[in-house]
């Protein structure tokens, strides 16, 4: 299958590693990846900042860059919930956003969507020797309904072993601008989340989503907690003969 | 009764102090925690509920898009039942109204059954300027008013309150109100009660006016419905002479038979009990029995703005069940005082501005006051998809005044990421520049660093990889 990679403005220049386990582990499942170079940011920043003007330029851009993609892959839940949710009540009813914005948003997919729905595989071959808790991001839990998605994926993976992590539904605390406009509420939530994830006594802390995973893991770091965190597509694109550096 | 929210600090410098209160903190994560809970077990013993929730939701935008029919039948309705409405365009006149039908009794004393409304126009502050003292009943209404404090939260107004430091409040505080806490009164859940029962007690046998809210007004009949704990509301709402209800517009349902499905809502979303104990409903005035005067006064107080706003409106559905509140990780982080108003939480950071407008710092605050994780959405009982109001207020914050500089920076970066060369140019700049990344950022940038490491930049962007991976032309579609 050939599936567009909409990598993400944050991935793309501060998580490339991200973006290259997910072509890795895609192409090694057999699939073409193509990247449309003219994509940038789907605005989701500007849109829930209270930017709308700025973000529907974004999105004009984003859905003329993917008008003919069969699959719109975006790993990265909030990203994946702007466009999907969002997109549809962005543009003017009736305006050309607006038409464009309803065929697209169907197409676009979270990475565990594209694995277990459309690819129908859970068991990607991977292999990752540790001790892993995932925390569901609230994007992917509530507005992507990602559900047991990502624990299938994570269970069929050899050597992995995964352990619950308590309060999983409750946000980290990003919330995009919301780290910084409240930054000791942000804060607050990111010390609780973070005294979570240390006490499951997993090495490696994972998500679908880089931009938690650098409040939770910038929270972890500064504690030097000893708990690293990983997006679910590097652990996903971990072989034997290839591990994951972490 | 000096307590007030005027001139309280915006959200973010109000929850800094908030987040820093270690007692305040384990009080609200021990309670919300408990409610949250309590709240999840009953909710899922049912099947139907997102029925009940559809339906609900339904009832409430079907009663607001005619709110004007069902507000003057419910006035027939009232008035055929011997009772007398009241209008009230804001709260000045609300309390104007309220100030004069008891000083038309002649008493000095009312009793008060819980009320958000009251709350909103600050009735009490407004009687006392007129030498009338109002007694709270509801317990925790009692607990804020004896200690001088604020209530924090819609339905638990003394949530950030711990048994000792009630126990304090009692021994130190009751009686300056009346009857005085026991000798030797122990921090007991009990004994509390019954200190409390014993001080009320006799408030209920004396006073011969009440005043109350109400959670549903029947537009059919002229029917107000208060649902409540403890029974002191009863107290007040049938002993009395003298029953003064105010009510918000935007409480009406049509018929009884719609009263069926929020019975079943709000209990299980503001207790987490299956039905409450008490619910009181009267209609206009039976003669020989309970109040032989029932006045309700009708408020808008900004109410018909709400309604006017196609986006925010669905606000007005809300039945103050407080399940927002209790869910809300930032809530239970903060408290309800840092929110600046008697309606807190994520339902308060959108009614609040929406009622008094954007134009103050605390009310422009608000709808930035949260994370936008959803988590009030998926368990508000009348379905307020309460994210999206909050960025539909903030693009009405964003636009103003406050926020030049925050716009040329967004402006700014939405110029960058919106052509692929100036973002591809960014992104070298700052792979090449990573050895110099600071730790602590300065400005704005230190909300970020002072409690979080940075990421690394890396080498190059994805983008950059992608190209070198691919050669010239290929990729690119």
């Amino acid at each position: 299958m050939r599936i567009a990679l909409f990598i993400t403005c944050l991935n793309d220049t501060l998580f490339p590693r991200t973006g290259k386990a997910v072509v890795r582990l895609l192409e090694r499942l057999g699939h073409k990846v193509v990247f449309p170079e003219d994509q940038t940011c789907c605005g989701q920043m500007h849109y829930n900042t209270g930017y709308r003007r700025d973000a529907q330029r974004l999105a004009v851009r984003f859905v003329e860059t993917f008008a003919d993609a069969d699959a719109v892959l975006v790993p990265s839940g909030s990203c994946a919930a702007m466009v999907r949710d969002n997109y549809p009540r962005l543009g003017a009813p009736g305006s050309r956003l607006d038409r464009a914005a309803a065929e697209v948003a169907p197409r676009v997919l979270d990475l565990t969507e594209l694995l277990v729905d459309v690819l129908g595989v859970t068991d990607v071959g991977a292999y990752f020797p540790h001790t892993v808790t995932y925390h569901p991001t609230c994007h992917g839990l509530r507005l992507l309904g990602l559900g047991d998605r990502p624990y299938r994926l994570l269970r069929a993976v050899r050597g992995l072993e995964l352990v619950e992590l308590a309060g999983a539904r409750e946000c980290c605390g990003f919330g995009g601008t919301f780290a910084v406009k409240n930054p000791d509420v942000s804060a607050a939530m990111g010390a609780d989340k973070a005294r979570r994830v240390a006490d499951t006594g997993a090495e490696v802390l994972c998500a679908v989503d880089n931009s938690c995973l650098m409040h939770i893991g910038g929270t972890l770091e500064r504690a030097r907690a000893g708990v690293r965190v990983v997006h679910l597509a590097e652990i996903l694109a971990s072989t034997e003969e290839e591990p994951a550096r972490i | 009764m000096s307590a007030t929210f005027v001139g309280m600090p915006a959200f973010p410098e109000a929850a800094r102090a908030a987040t820093g209160d270690a007692q305040l903190r384990h009080n609200l994560r021990r309670a919300t925690h408990t409610i949250r809970d309590k709240r999840a077990a009953v909710v899922g013993e049912l099947d139907d509920w997102a029925g009940l929730r559809a339906a609900g939701k339904a009832v409430k935008d079907r009663t607001l898009r005619h709110l004007d029919v069902y507000l003057e039948r419910f006035e027939a309705a009232v008035t055929a039942a011997g009772g007398q409405v009241h209008w009230a365009a804001d709260a000045a006149e609300a309390n104007r109204v309220v100030t004069d039908l008891v000083l038309a009794t002649g008493e000095r004393d009312v009793v008060k059954v819980k009320s958000m409304a009251t709350q909103e126009i600050e009735l009490n502050q407004a009687l006392a300027e007129a030498g009338i003292t109002a007694y709270e009943t509801d317990l925790a209404e009692l607990i804020v008013q004896l200690s001088d404090d604020l209530p924090s939260h819609i339905l638990v107004p003394a949530i950030h309150r711990n048994r000792a430091e009630i126990r304090e409040i009692f021994r130190d505080r009751m009686a300056a109100w009346g009857a005085p806490a026991p000798d030797g009164l122990g921090d007991d859940p009990r004994a509390l009660a019954e200190a409390a029962r014993v001080h009320l007690r006799e408030r209920f046998l004396r006073t011969r006016v009440a005043v109350s809210g109400a959670n549903f007004a029947v537009a059919d009949t002229g029917t107000l419905v208060v649902l409540e704990s403890e029974g002191n509301g009863r107290m007040c709402l049938t002993l009395p002479d003298t029953l003064i209800s105010v009510v918000g517009i935007e409480k009406l349902v049509p018929t009884w038979s719609d009263l069926e499905v929020f019975l079943q809502l709000l209990p299980r979303s503001s207790t987490g009990e299956r039905m409450n104990p008490y619910t009181s409903t009267w209609t206009g005035v039976t003669p020989g029995d309970g109040p032989q005067e029932v006045h309700v006064v009708l408020l808008d107080n900004g109410r018909t703005d709400v309604l006017a706003d196609t986006v925010g409106r669905q606000a007005l559905r809300c039945i103050r069940c407080s399940a927002c509140l209790n869910i809300c990780p930032v809530y239970e982080r903060t408290g309800g005082h840092a929110y600046g108003s008697v309606y807190p939480g994520p339902i308060g950071a959108i009614l609040t501005p929406q009622l008094r407008g954007t134009g103050g710092a605390v009310e422009a605050a608000l709808p930035f006051a949260s994370s936008l994780c959803g988590a009030c959405y998926e368990v508000c009982p009348v379905a307020i998809d309460i994210p999206e109001v909050l960025v539909h207020l903030r693009e009405e914050v964003a636009g103003g005044a406050g926020h030049r500089a925050e716009r040329a920076a967004m402006g700014a970066a939405g110029w960058v990421l919106g052509d692929r060369r100036r973002l591809d140019a960014a992104q070298r700049a700052a792979s090449a520049a990573r050895s110099l990344a600071p730790r602590h950022l300065p400005g704005p940038g230190a909300a970020w660093t002072d409690t979080r490491d940075l990421p690394e930049i890396p080498e190059e962007s994805f983008r950059s990889w992608w190209r070198r991976r691919s050669g010239p032309g290929e990729g690119a579609r």
